[in-house]
């Protein structure tokens, strides 16, 4: 019986990052399925299913039109829009990091019994939440109609490199997150408490333009330093790609909400993050490669 | 003949925790390392199994052997050393791992297979063939859920030698179903055998060994004990299993309320030596001293002996020997002869009990605590040693003719 090259495997402490890339390729469809899996789940005997994705975003519109338009007399213009933008970016953020922090030990039964790469499981994750990013970028473009917002060139460029970015820096945290969380369950409290403060030092809610102007009075490292969190270069894009409008006048006066720079500024400041992703992505990739042979033993 | 799973040198280690610091808190504020001990479950095994081959790898529960198979399977990595496998693996280690309850068969079948390396299109291509196999045909669009447990191990079982591998790695006695579709799985086990693929498969049923293996190893607290010929190893894996030295009586499950103590308990041979080991055709004697702390009218005094599958094989006692204790004072010695022991090979236990005559109110019982080993004394095989006489006579030297 021949043996192909590719069922030949070695086992043994540290396993070779070229043998895990190619162990990866041959299982690219067990991640698809993995996802496949978490979506039937998610809406098995549920009479909406994916439209419950949808009503997320919905809500979001809702809630936060009736609180800020209407109580605190918000004066940004098709407000819901704005704050689709950044929330649906936010949503795979979460999400991801969120199911894929606990995705090992809500696999144990297939980890401690089955062979496969582990990276699979938190990438599945993470695939998961992209499906969902698409259902509520369906909700994000009806509302596009709605308030008679075009599709530019802008979105075009912006939108795609913007999600590619987010991915690219999910796959590091993601990977760290989710083998870390076996050794120390703290992880996925931590990791709550943390989100939720970065939910708001990511300008998803507010203009960047208002904390900017703030930080920069006390010193321009301060502004320097808000811009090094991944997701607002992230955002911004996604704002600056469909909402368009970089700032507003109101009751006579002008307001800024977004920077007065042209769309290569964006893009720019995606591919540094996306470098710097790379960078996590080979850091967690390590640090998941150097804790994972205890894994099985760990659940 | 070409390897198909080479183990060099393989040594695997676990941490036993004192006290777990399972949260980063209790890490940061002891700053010191939890406190753990290095087991070692196997230390530096080699063994090359050749493709082909059906190779069984026995051992006494803990002794690692089950540790080696999931490293060979890849689920756990070896601390030191280095396996390398020659050939797509499928394992019947866990049967049906990873089926989702609120998936239904077919949908299960198709992330099982990916789970354990199949691609979509092959998995389409066997799917009747695994859902013929399960019987399920029925129920392949029904929630896992809804299956009972005998369908889900089918099923499992069906997707798991579907995935056609060259490698086959089975764990123990495979108890899948009822007695028809086990004879499917050992039929289609077979057939693997004569396929020319490998099976390395791990019990501690070591008469198995001999019968389907052609190379088996023996290992004994982590260590390679024996290897090579099937029957040799098996050899040795008795001697060191149960030795030739004296059988301790383990502390089994004691009550009573010890009106009438057992004081001490003797298994003897027929010449009144203490023994724990007997060969079949001996005589055995248990001998029971008690005390009785008070005048007591209503006793029974019984024994039990039960085999290593905890079947009872006898119990009796002294009113079922029509040998009725009128009343106990002071101490007694009650001992039961067992004639000619009918057992082929095996390891048992003894229960003594003293109980009142309808067994309501327990004196003193000592459950399982006095084992004793049986050898056989004849080359023949099976639970019993039934002595069998042998004769053969020619009738007459011309054979029937037929018509």
């Amino acid at each position: 019986m021949a043996v192909e090259a590719a069922d030949i495997r070695v086992i043994e402490p540290g396993t070779k990052v070229t043998t895990r890339i190619r162990d990866l390729i041959r299982y690219h469809e067990l991640i698809v399925n993995l996802v496949r899996k978490e979506l039937r789940v998610k809406y098995k005997n549920s009479v909406l299913g994916f439209v419950w994705s949808m009503l997320n975003p919905a809500m979001t519109i809702a809630i936060f039109w009736i609180v800020f338009v209407k109580f605190l007399n918000n004066s940004i213009p098709k407000y819901p829009i704005w704050i689709l933008c950044g929330i649906l970016a936010w949503n795979l953020w979460q999400g991801s990091l969120g199911s894929s922090v606990g995705s090992f030990i809500g696999n144990s039964s297939l980890v401690t019994k089955v062979y496969f790469p582990r990276e699979v499981l938190p990438l599945a994750s993470i695939g998961a939440n992209l499906m969902h990013f698409f259902f509520q970028f369906l909700v994000l473009l009806g509302s596009l109609v709605l308030f008679r917002i075009p599709i530019t060139l802008a979105t075009i460029e912006l939108v795609p490199a913007a999600l590619v970015t987010e991915l690219l820096v999910l796959c590091g945290f993601c990977l760290i997150v989710a083998v870390m969380n076996v050794y120390f369950r703290d992880v996925q409290h931590l990791l709550e408490l943390l989100l939720l403060a970065w939910f708001w030092m990511t300008p998803i809610v507010y203009p960047v333009a208002l904390p900017i102007q703030h930080l920069a009075k006390l010193g321009n490292i301060f502004p320097k330093i808000f811009m090094l969190n991944p997701m607002t270069s992230v955002v911004l894009a996604i704002q600056r790609g469909v909402y368009q409008h970089t700032s507003y006048r109101a009751a006579g006066v002008h307001q800024q909400l977004l920077l007065h720079v042209s769309t290569l500024w964006y893009l720019r400041n995606l591919a540094i993050v996306s470098a710097a992703s790379i960078a996590l992505i080979a850091i967690g990739w390590a640090i998941f490669r150097r804790l994972e042979w205890r894994l099985a033993e760990e659940l | 003949m070409a390897t198909a799973v080479s183990i060099e040198n393989v040594s695997k280690t676990f941490r036993v925790y004192h006290e777990r610091a399972n949260s980063l808190k209790e890490r940061i504020v002891n700053r010191r390392r939890a406190e753990y001990e290095e087991f070692w479950a196997l230390r530096d095994i080699s063994i090359d199994v050749s493709t082909g081959q059906t190779f069984g790898l026995v051992g006494p529960n803990g002794s690692g052997k089950s540790t080696l198979l999931k490293m060979i399977g890849g689920i756990i990595l070896p601390s030191e050393g280095r396996i390398t496998t020659h050939g797509r693996i499928a394992s019947l280690l866990e049967l049906g791992a990873g089926f989702h309850p609120d998936l239904t068969g077919r949908e299960n079948v198709f992330l099982n297979a990916s789970i354990l390396g199949l691609s979509r299109k092959e998995t389409e291509r066997n799917f009747d063939d695994i859902v013929a196999f399960a019987e399920l045909e029925e129920f392949i669009d029904m929630q896992v859920r809804h299956y009972s447990s005998g369908m889900y191990v089918r099923l499992g079982f069906a997707v798991a030698i579907h995935v056609d591998p060259q490698i086959l790695l089975v764990d123990e006695v495979l108890s899948v179903g009822d007695e028809a579709f086990q004879r499917k799985c050992i039929d289609r086990i077979r057939s693997f055998q004569r396929q020319g693929r490998t099976i390395v498969f791990v019990t501690h049923a070591a008469d198995s060994v001999p019968k389907i293996c052609n190379a088996a190893a023996f290992i004994f607290k982590g260590h390679l004990a024996a290897i090579g010929d099937p029957s040799e190893v098996i050899r040795a894996y008795r001697k060191q299993l149960y030795g030739e030295a004296h059988l301790e009586a383990v502390p089994g499950e004691e009550r009573g309320d010890k009106q009438i103590r057992i004081d001490r308990v003797r298994i003897r041979d027929g010449a009144g030596t203490d023994r724990s080991v007997f060969h079949s055709g001996d005589d055995m004697h248990i001998e029971v001293e008690l005390d009785a702390t008070r005048r007591i009218d209503d006793v029974m005094v019984g024994i039990a002996l039960y085999d290593e599958a905890d079947t009872l094989l006898i119990g009796t006692n002294t009113d079922l020997e029509e040998r009725p204790i009128d009343h106990m004072q002071g101490r007694y010695r009650v001992s039961f002869a067992c004639r000619n022991l009918p057992m082929q090979e095996g390891r048992y236990t003894i229960t003594i009990g003293v109980t009142t005559r309808d067994h309501r109110h327990v004196y003193h019982w000592m459950e399982k605590a006095f084992p004793f080993r049986c050898d056989r004394s004849s080359l023949a095989v099976g639970a019993l040693a039934i002595p069998v006489t042998v004769n053969v006579e020619q009738l007459s030297e011309q054979h029937v003719a037929e018509g």
